[in-house]
């Protein structure tokens, strides 16, 4: 076991499988002299060497239509965009190429590559820096979608995302780099498509991802000083999504909320309440609510970041009053 | 020459050293009015831009920040050369380029720190300074985009036939993705109203241009595949880049067409933040540091008879206005709540349901 920071938990996954795997490289900017933007690939030049780790103009286009190339030729290249935002700049490579040739060519190729990004707000980086883009990802068919919310998941993730033979976004939250949590030594490989039980509770189903896990846990632990029991779901995989945790948990506590960080429309928790109301309906004991980000650009201001992301506070607030209606 | 990638050697990229300094540029064409202006200029972006590191190093700028310290040539040489209602379109690092089109420091100053009498109220910040007014037409956060865009303002004067001109600020490190090639061909196929910059301040944000560029000048080498001349200027002297710009601007304005104007300088500081740039040789720091656009000015107008005194009571100036301006940021307000929920539709609100 040792304490690890999550930005250096995405270097010791990536690692771990660089050291099994001699297909997989690493592309990006600033990745290789520099450890990254965000040091999450720190050591990988040293111990690696630069025909492995590569740093490359900023060109995201051409840094990811590289990476779909060398995946359809024998490799399985980790390709960084540094800030998720910048996935607009490279859409076409991500939906009409990467994401959709597996399908047009009958499987006559497979696409083993990673591109992982720093997403989501709160460090005060204004609209074009904090959005969280796993929904524009998941809506699209053929890409699969995680974010880890811990140290440990992110390494056991990433070696799943780069054993996988399909293209995973993932999805690294920007405001969690810091936080440090347990690893334990040795080789971690976790699955795909796997929900976690963060906290078990009996009078609600709290579900969150990246940033908003700990937030939906803090708020969790202040709703307990009340009296109410919430449990509180990471859901770590969008797609593949696990829905048994989701549904049987619904089924126990009657009740479903979710934590989203990104703005109200089309987000992944309104995909989940519609899952709901299909196969659990009759499962509810009230409405299914939404905590998300309201429907604007992320503000740069910090009092006003604040105000407007979900927060332990609103959570508990929201769940507390819709508990008492 | 470029190694193949096995045997690339990062940071051993080879130290680049600014040019020579001498007297000769004092013979330029630029009279001692605007060398002064000029002066003046530069002074306050220094002054500015140092309060900016300060303020966020003692964290009352939140998030991030961008410099231009270093850079200062290039903002007031062109800013200088602009007509009133040009356009100027600017990165992320645009703090200069904003001061450069007479936009007040309090607002702006008042914007990174988050309050409500900032440039935007606190809603856009650091990285997207924008004064409709000032004909600051804002800051970009997407390397590439705001070429295209400015490719758009230029369009609209053409149309409209103002007589505006669109000057569009970028980095070396901006040349390497396709919106910087298919702006420059719109531009050239359209004999657009154009100007585009190249800060060539030879770093994209850690790593060195030359590492991953396939020609030593990124803008000035690439000019000829779009019919363009090839310029590069000394972006460290206000003069010349002065002129360049009055040449560049004036070829616009008269229906000749876009320009690319590579600029070489130097940033003192890191990308952002508090990135200490350790990335870069002692050397090469060093020497451009030497190289500093405000050191070689003030000594070229010693030369040309401008008094210590005068100097002296210019830079004084900047500073008392740079006090103004942190006094009247710190004491602004905290942006209201109901201001983060306005201005998403072009009725002030936000709202999509009805
Ligand atoms: C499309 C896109 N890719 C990457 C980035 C991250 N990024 C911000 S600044 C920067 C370096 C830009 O270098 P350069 O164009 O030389 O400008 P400078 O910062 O040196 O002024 C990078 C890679 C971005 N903002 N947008
Ligand atoms: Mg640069």
């Amino acid at each position: 076991m040792a304490q690890l920071s999550y930005r250096d938990a995405v270097a010791r996954g990536i690692a771990q499988e660089m050291r099994r795997d001699e297909r997989v490289v690493v592309v990006g900017e600033d990745i290789a002299g520099a450890g990254g933007v965000f040091k999450t690939t720190v050591g990988l030049l040293d111990e690696f060497g630069p025909k492995r780790v590569i740093d490359t103009p900023i060109s995201e286009q051409a840094i990811l239509g590289a990476a779909m190339g060398a995946a359809m030729t024998g490799l399985r290249p980790v390709a960084e965009i540094m800030f998720s935002d910048f996935f607009a700049v490279c859409w076409d490579i991500v939906v009409n190429q990467i994401a959709k040739t597996r399908y047009m060519t009958a499987g006559q190729v497979t696409m083993p590559l990673v591109i992982k990004t720093g997403n989501g707000g709160g460090l005060r980086f204004g609209a074009q820096h904090s959005q969280s883009i796993e929904n524009w990802a998941m809506a699209i068919p053929g890409l699969k979608v995680v974010t880890p919310s811990t140290a440990e998941d992110v390494v056991g993730l990433m070696a799943a995302a780069i054993r996988d033979d399909d293209p995973v976004i993932f999805c690294e939250h920007k405001g969690l780099y810091a936080a440090k949590g347990e690893v334990p030594d040795g080789e971690i490989i976790d699955t795909l498509g796997t929900a976690k039980v963060r906290r078990p509770g009996r009078d609600a189903t709290i579900l969150a991802l990246g940033m908003m896990v700990p937030r939906a846990l803090a708020a969790a632990e202040d709703l307990a000083t009340r009296g109410i029991d919430a449990e509180v779901i990471d859901v770590r995989s969008l797609v593949p999504l696990d829905t048994r945790t989701i549904l049987d948990s619904v089924a126990r506590t009657g009740r479903l909320f979710t934590v989203e960080e990104n703005p109200q429309l089309l987000g992944w928790g309104a995909e989940i309440a519609s899952l709901v109301a299909d196969e659990a309906f009759w499962d509810l004991d009230g409405p299914v609510q939404r905590i998300t980000t309201p429907h604007i650009p992320l503000p740069s201001a910090d009092s006003l970041e604040d105000l407007v992301m979900p927060s332990a506070e609103s959570v508990a607030r929201t769940v507390e009053k819709a508990l008492q209606s | 020459m470029r190694l193949p990638l096995a045997e690339h050697r990062y940071g051993e990229h080879g130290v680049v050293l600014p040019p020579e300094r001498s007297d000769s540029n004092d013979a330029l064409d630029v009279d001692l009015d605007m060398r002064r202006q000029l002066y003046r200029s530069m002074r306050e972006m220094r002054t500015f831009e140092k309060r900016a590191y300060d303020l966020f190093m003692k964290q009352l700028v939140k998030g991030t920040s961008h410099l231009s310290l270093g850079m200062e040539a290039i903002a007031a040489g062109f800013g200088a050369a602009m007509q009133e209602d040009d356009y100027t379109f600017a990165t992320y690092r645009g703090h200069a380029h904003t001061l450069a089109r007479g936009v007040p420091m309090t607002p702006v100053l008042a914007e990174l720190l988050g309050r409500a009498n900032g440039l935007m109220g606190g809603k856009g910040g650091s990285m997207h300074l924008t004064s409709v007014e000032h004909g600051m037409m804002g800051s970009y956060a997407i390397i590439g985009a705001h070429l295209t865009i400015a490719n758009g303002a230029a369009w609209s004067a053409q149309y409209r036939g103002s007589g505006q001109v669109a000057v569009c600020f970028f980095g070396d490190g901006t040349t390497n993705i396709g919106a910087f090639h298919e702006a420059l061909n719109y531009a050239a196929v359209y004999r657009l109203p154009v100007v585009f910059v190249c800060e060539n301040n030879l770093y994209m944000e850690y790593t060195s241009i030359r590492d991953i560029t396939a020609v030593a000048h990124p803008a000035a080498d690439r000019a000829a595949a779009y019919g363009l001349e090839s310029i590069v200027v000394d972006g460290n002297d206000a003069d010349a880049v002065h002129l360049a710009a009055l040449e560049a601007l004036d070829r616009a304005r008269s229906g000749r067409g876009p320009s690319l104007v590579e600029a070489l300088t130097y940033r003192h500081g890191g990308h952002s933040r508090a990135d200490p740039g350790k990335y870069r040789p002692t050397g090469e720091v060093d020497a451009w540091k030497a190289y500093d656009p405000l050191t070689i000015y003030r000594e070229r107008l010693g030369r040309l008879g401008v008094s210590e005194a005068e100097l002296d009571a210019m830079d004084a100036t900047a500073l008392a206005l740079v006090d103004a301006a942190t006094e009247g940021a710190i004491a602004g307000e905290l942006p209201s709540p109901e201001s983060a929920f306005t201005d998403v539709w072009a009725d002030g609100g936000w709202s999509w349901r009805n």
